[in-house]
């Protein structure tokens, strides 16, 4: 044999999937809830998710490079899904150098120093975002909606739905009141329920998660954990009593509670490998982002919910293992 | 009725079986055949004829080398040349018998007319032994002995004879070519081996990709009437024609860790295995002829063939005859793209379970480079035997036998699917198919262990 | 306010009592006695934990070594005799001197040896490659090159040449613990005597294969001519299964063999001066012409003094 021909173990074919395409198909599913964003806040929520995404780039490139040396992990497109996620987590009034510090936060702080993509504990959009939180209270929470390419029909200013709400029932209005003096309709929610561009719209984080699960990225039993318990719960006290505690139409479409079940929840690096872990997984989120809603000082607990259930994923992952063949 | 599958796991390669339409061809004979000594599983056979003996077709070469082994014929007439070490296609030195040809006369104690012979032997023992001379092996890839294992140890009942005519592997014809071109054969054979188990029933599993095989197959059971043989067809999901998923599929049991088929009720022998069969117990012909399909992702179809050739042609005089090896060819594959063997050397010769030449391109075969894992789970899904392939890889990375051993690295069958299905391109199965050897060589050697205890107990 | 603080302080001082106190008697209740010589042996030691010694450890070995009757079987090699002079001095036994040890390389089938004749491309893994095939040239016993040993050494005195695509020992980092003897499937790599000043003699090929097929394989094959052992005056060398192998407790380095190799195979390390190869067959050829005279001779002077036996046996004939 005069041409070098190639030996190598078996398989010798390889399914036409990579890291890469895996996160092409996560930012495709993320597209309608950008569009929404961008048609409802406009250049600057354009503007926002720029620079988000190009610092998350840059830093991963620049700490890669010049740091710790190695070969460059942008190609992979997990800083771009990043910076995505952050800028989606904000709202589109912040200040342009505030996105900037949400970038350092995930990428220099959650993902790189862990040993990058994979290696992560904790979810670096959100580990950005709660950092911002804890840091700019002021102007992750509160904040004018920038003028968008399509006019909204019931622009509110001034803070979220949830953050409004929880201000509402501190001065002693009930929440039936309050829906009233906001004109909050629920129906129209699922497109436009006023907040951030992760927030904005559940039914286009639908759309886009239906598409990750038809391509098999994502398995959809995370997101169901996470909103059936949510669900559930609110259910449950809205039951008791609704004048203090929202319903489950309310609290499954604002906040982040979407974007949170649908797109951070199911980051790989982050959440337990078996489906059982999963589920305890997902139900744990729920659980404590609804502890959050009612009994915490946050008007929001999607972010710290996810955060904490990430410590618990490698003990999860210890402990659940898939069924194997032929061992009980 | 509905198509069957195993419960999970599995992968959905492109089944590629570009070469199905292409009847099956007589492959002539080389000047010089090399007939191997290590055909199948276990110990290797024992040379039964000096250099210089005339041989004839059908006659023993060698005999078995042990209780796991088999008979070897010679596929040609004339001269022994040398019996001496040869290189296989993975360039390690196998005994081989080297005949130089001359003619082709056959044993005339073969039958070989094409006449069907559907009355079967009454004496199971008969047939046992017939096919135990005549040197039948699986085909389906592990070449175990047939014989042995369709001789259950005593206390073992066989409840169902699967005959696997999946053919999950991508590119792989030939079987499903006899299926085409001789079901009542195959029919044949599962029958006696039927007989030889003592009457259980026999389901023949075909996947659903192969709607003309699972027509003839059928008709054929329909037409030779033997009681308790059904055609099932399967959904089309890799690895489908593994043994334990199979019986998964078929049964609904599974194999216990470290068990037999045979614990199950369940005994699988491949449809070339079964012709084999047949042709062995009523036409007396040993296994010397086995049917091998050329193929690749590049290759117009012209170009393949599926060839019934005779055991112990070198894989160069096949590739020559069917027109060189293609240009845009990077690797060359023995066997199937999930599970097959690359060939670094072709002058090897073609043994008993040769099932393919294959010619995969750069773009089809290159592995792209390893990146980190990335914790997606693919691989944990993908695995058929619920293995979690991404930690047996740290664990072996780390050296952990006593962890490797605990999450059942002894079990992984090889099939691939892991590697396979990793976006991070991850050595998975390299590394796996080292900590599963380590591993048994642990178990192995406790084993002796015990039971060199035992026998110390003892006295 | 104060309360508070004050509750606090309180608290915590009550809580680290009580702890200090559980942790008190859990320390009294499940200790172990251990010999404290095992400690001191364990100071000694190097402390690298490599496992060259046999032992899961430093600590293991030192455990062993309090428990043994002498110190026949255990040797640190990473320590060397300093050690085992420490060791011994501790546990009051005596230990013989060892000649220091160094890893050595015997292939040397470079790419410009050793042609390719296919690609591998699974992962960067000897053990991997090796079960999967004979390799990617056509000597199936020598270098598959993926830096197994590289990766088992722990002192980082092997390191891959990218140009040569062989492993490469620093010998002043080399501890000769072995474990790149057993990490190389091909068994290429052998621990042999570091010799006066580094200086050594090897037969650098493991190629079984007969002479033509080796050398077809490799230009720098030992194709088992055997001239080496025809050549060396002490006995040092044997050839088996067409590979010749130098013993490096009978060699004298006197760099005959290498001399008279005829494809390069047998090399000489550390040797201050380089090999005049034309000087020592010289030698090798005076030599042998001496010692047919001088057999000449002797064989006239057991002639002569045999003739009465000759003359007898042509009476005889």
């Amino acid at each position: 044999m005069d041409k070098k021909y190639i030996v190598s173990p078996s398989p010798h074919i390889h399914a036409d999937v990579s890291t890469t395409s895996i996160m092409r198909d996560v930012i495709i599913a993320l597209c309608p809830a950008i569009v929404i964003s961008v048609l409802a806040y406009g250049w600057a929520e354009l503007l926002v998710l720029a620079v988000s995404v190009a610092s998350c780039v840059l830093l991963e490139w620049a700490v890669t490079r010049w740091m710790l040396k190695k070969p460059s992990t942008i190609g992979d497109l997990s800083a771009v899904v990043t910076g995505l996620l952050l800028a989606m987590n904000l709202p589109s009034s912040i200040p342009l150098w505030i996105v900037f510090i949400g970038a350092v936060v995930a990428i220099c702080v959650a993902k790189l120093p862990f040993g990058g993509i994979g290696q992560n504990v904790f979810n670096p959009a959100i580990t950005g975002r709660v950092f911002l939180l804890v840091s700019f209270p002021a102007q992750m929470t509160n904040w004018t909606p920038t003028p968008g390419f399509i006019p909204l029909p019931d622009a509110v200013s001034g803070a979220t739905p949830l953050g409004a709400l929880k201000e509402a029932l501190k001065s002693g209005s009930t929440i039936p009141q309050f829906m009233q003096a906001n004109h909050y309709d629920m129906a129209s929610f699922l497109w436009d329920a006023g907040a951030s561009a992760g927030e904005i719209s559940a039914g286009a984080l639908l759309i886009g998660f239906v598409y990750l699960l038809i391509r098999r990225v994502v398995k959809p039993w995370i997101p169901i954990c996470v909103l059936g318990t949510m669900a559930l719960i609110s259910a449950l006290f809205h039951g008791i009593n609704p004048d203090i505690y929202t319903g489950v139409q309310f609290n499954l479409l604002t906040g982040g509670a979407m974007l949170g079940a649908l797109f951070m929840a199911t980051d790989y690096v982050t959440s337990p490998m078996s489906t059982l872990g999963g589920i305890i997984y997902g139900v744990g989120i729920g659980l404590i982002a609804m502890m959050i809603r009612y009994f915490g000082s946050y008007p929001e607990g999607m972010s710290f919910a996810i955060l904490l259930m990430n410590c618990a994923v490698p003990l999860l992952n210890m402990w659940f293992h898939q069924k194997k063949y032929g061992r009980a | 009725m509905g198509k069957l599958t195993f419960s999970m796991g599995g992968v959905h390669p492109h089944d590629s079986k570009f070469a199905r339409e292409r009847a099956i061809e007589e492959l002539p004979l080389p000047q010089t055949v090399y007939v191997s000594m290590a055909q199948h599983l276990g110990a290797p056979a024992k040379p039964v004829v000096a250099v210089g003996d005339k041989v004839k077709v059908g006659q023993v070469l060698a005999e078995p080398g042990g209780f796991i082994s088999a008979f070897i014929h010679s596929p040609a007439s004339g001269t022994v040349k040398s019996i001496a070490p040869r290189k296989d296609l993975a360039g390690n030195p196998v005994m081989h018998v080297e005949i130089a040809v001359e003619g082709d006369e056959w044993d005339p104690a073969i039958d070989r007319s094409t006449d069907l012979v559907t009355a079967i032997p009454e004496d199971k023992a008969a047939i046992l032994d017939r096919i135990k001379a005549c040197g039948v092996v699986g085909l389906g890839g592990a070449t175990f002995p047939a014989h042995v294992k369709l001789n259950p140890a005593p206390g073992k009942v066989a409840e169902c004879l699967i005959i696997n005519g999946a053919e999950c592997e991508p590119f792989l014809t030939s079987d499903y070519r006899i299926m085409v071109e001789r079901p009542k054969e195959i029919v044949i054979g599962a029958a006696i081996m039927q007989k030889v188990l003592g009457g259980c029933k026999c389901v023949i599993g075909i996947e659903e990709n192969k709607p003309e095989a699972i027509a003839s197959m059928g008709a054929a059971v329909a037409e030779l009437g033997y009681p308790g043989i059904t055609v099932q067809p399967l959904k089309k999901r890799y690895p489908q024609g593994g043994e334990k998923q199979l019986i998964d599929a078929v049964m609904k049991r599974q194999v216990k860790s470290g068990g037999l088929p045979i614990d199950v009720g369940a005994v699988v022998q491949n449809v070339a295995t079964s012709l084999a069969v047949y042709e062995a117990v009523q036409k007396n012909k040993p296994l010397i002829t086995n049917v091998l399909t050329i193929t690749g992702d590049k290759m117009p179809v012209e170009r393949q063939h599926n060839y019934l050739f005779r055991i112990g042609v070198p894989l160069s005089f096949i590739v020559e005859h069917a027109g060189g090896i293609p240009d845009d060819a990077a690797k060359l594959i023995s066997g199937g793209p999930m599970m097959g063997k690359a060939i670094s050397n072709l002058d090897a010769a073609t043994v008993k379970g040769s099932s393919s030449v294959l010619y995969l391109s750069e773009a089809a075969t290159r592995r792209h480079p390893e990146t980190n894992c990335i914790r997606c789970g693919k691989c944990a899904d993908a695995c058929p035997m619920g293995l979690e392939p991404f930690l047996l890889n740290r664990l072996y990375k780390a050296a952990d036998l006593e962890a490797l051993e605990k999450n059942a690295a002894q079990d992984c069958i090889e099939c691939g699917c892991c590697l396979y299905s990793c976006p991070a391109h991850l050595p998975l199965l390299d590394n796996i198919r080292q900590a599963k050897g380590q591993v048994m060589g642990v178990i192995r050697a406790r084993a002796a262990a015990a039971k060199a205890a035992a026998e110390a107990a003892k006295k | 306010m104060t309360q508070t603080i004050i509750w606090t302080v309180a608290i915590l001082t009550v809580l680290g009592l009580l702890l200090a106190l559980i942790l008190f008697w859990v320390a009294r209740k499940f200790k172990v006695e251990e010999d404290p010589r095992i400690d001191e042996v364990e100071k000694v030691m190097p402390g690298a934990n490599c496992g060259g010694c046999g032992f899961a450890g430093c600590r293991a070995f030192a455990d062993a070594a309090v428990k043994a009757t002498n110190l026949d079987n255990q040797y640190c090699p990473v320590g060397g005799d300093d050690v085992m002079q420490k060791v011994a001095s501790i546990l009051g036994f005596t230990v013989a001197k060892k000649a220091p040890q160094v890893a050595v390389v015997r292939c040397n089938g470079t790419c410009a040896n050793r042609p390719r004749t296919n690609e591998y491309d699974g992962v960067q893994s000897c053990r991997v490659k090796a079960a999967l095939y004979s390799g990617d040239t056509g000597c199936s016993y020598g270098c598959l090159g993926c830096g197994d040993c590289v990766a088992a050494c722990q002192f980082g005195a092997l390191s891959m040449n990218p140009e040569t695509g062989l492993p490469v020992v620093d010998e002043e980092k080399c501890t000769a613990c072995g474990a790149c003897t057993k990490a190389c499937p091909k068994h290429i790599i052998e621990l042999r005597a570091k010799g006066p000043r580094g200086m050594r003699e090897f037969v650098s090929c493991v190629n079984k294969d007969k002479g033509p097929v080796a050398k077809k394989a490799c230009a720098a094959a030992c194709i088992g001519c055997g001239l080496c052992a025809k050549t060396c005056q002490h006995g040092a060398i044997t050839v088996t299964d067409n590979v010749a192998y130098i013993d490096f407790t009978k060699c004298k380095l006197c760099r005959e063999c290498e001399a008279v190799c005829p494809t390069g195979a047998i090399h000489g390390v550390n040797f201050p001066k380089e090999l005049d190869k034309e000087a020592v067959k010289k030698r090798i050829a005076d030599r042998k012409a001496k010692a047919a005279e001088a057999a000449k001779a002797a064989a006239e002077a057991t002639a002569a003094a045999a003739k009465p036996a000759e003359k007898k046996e042509v009476a005889n004939g």
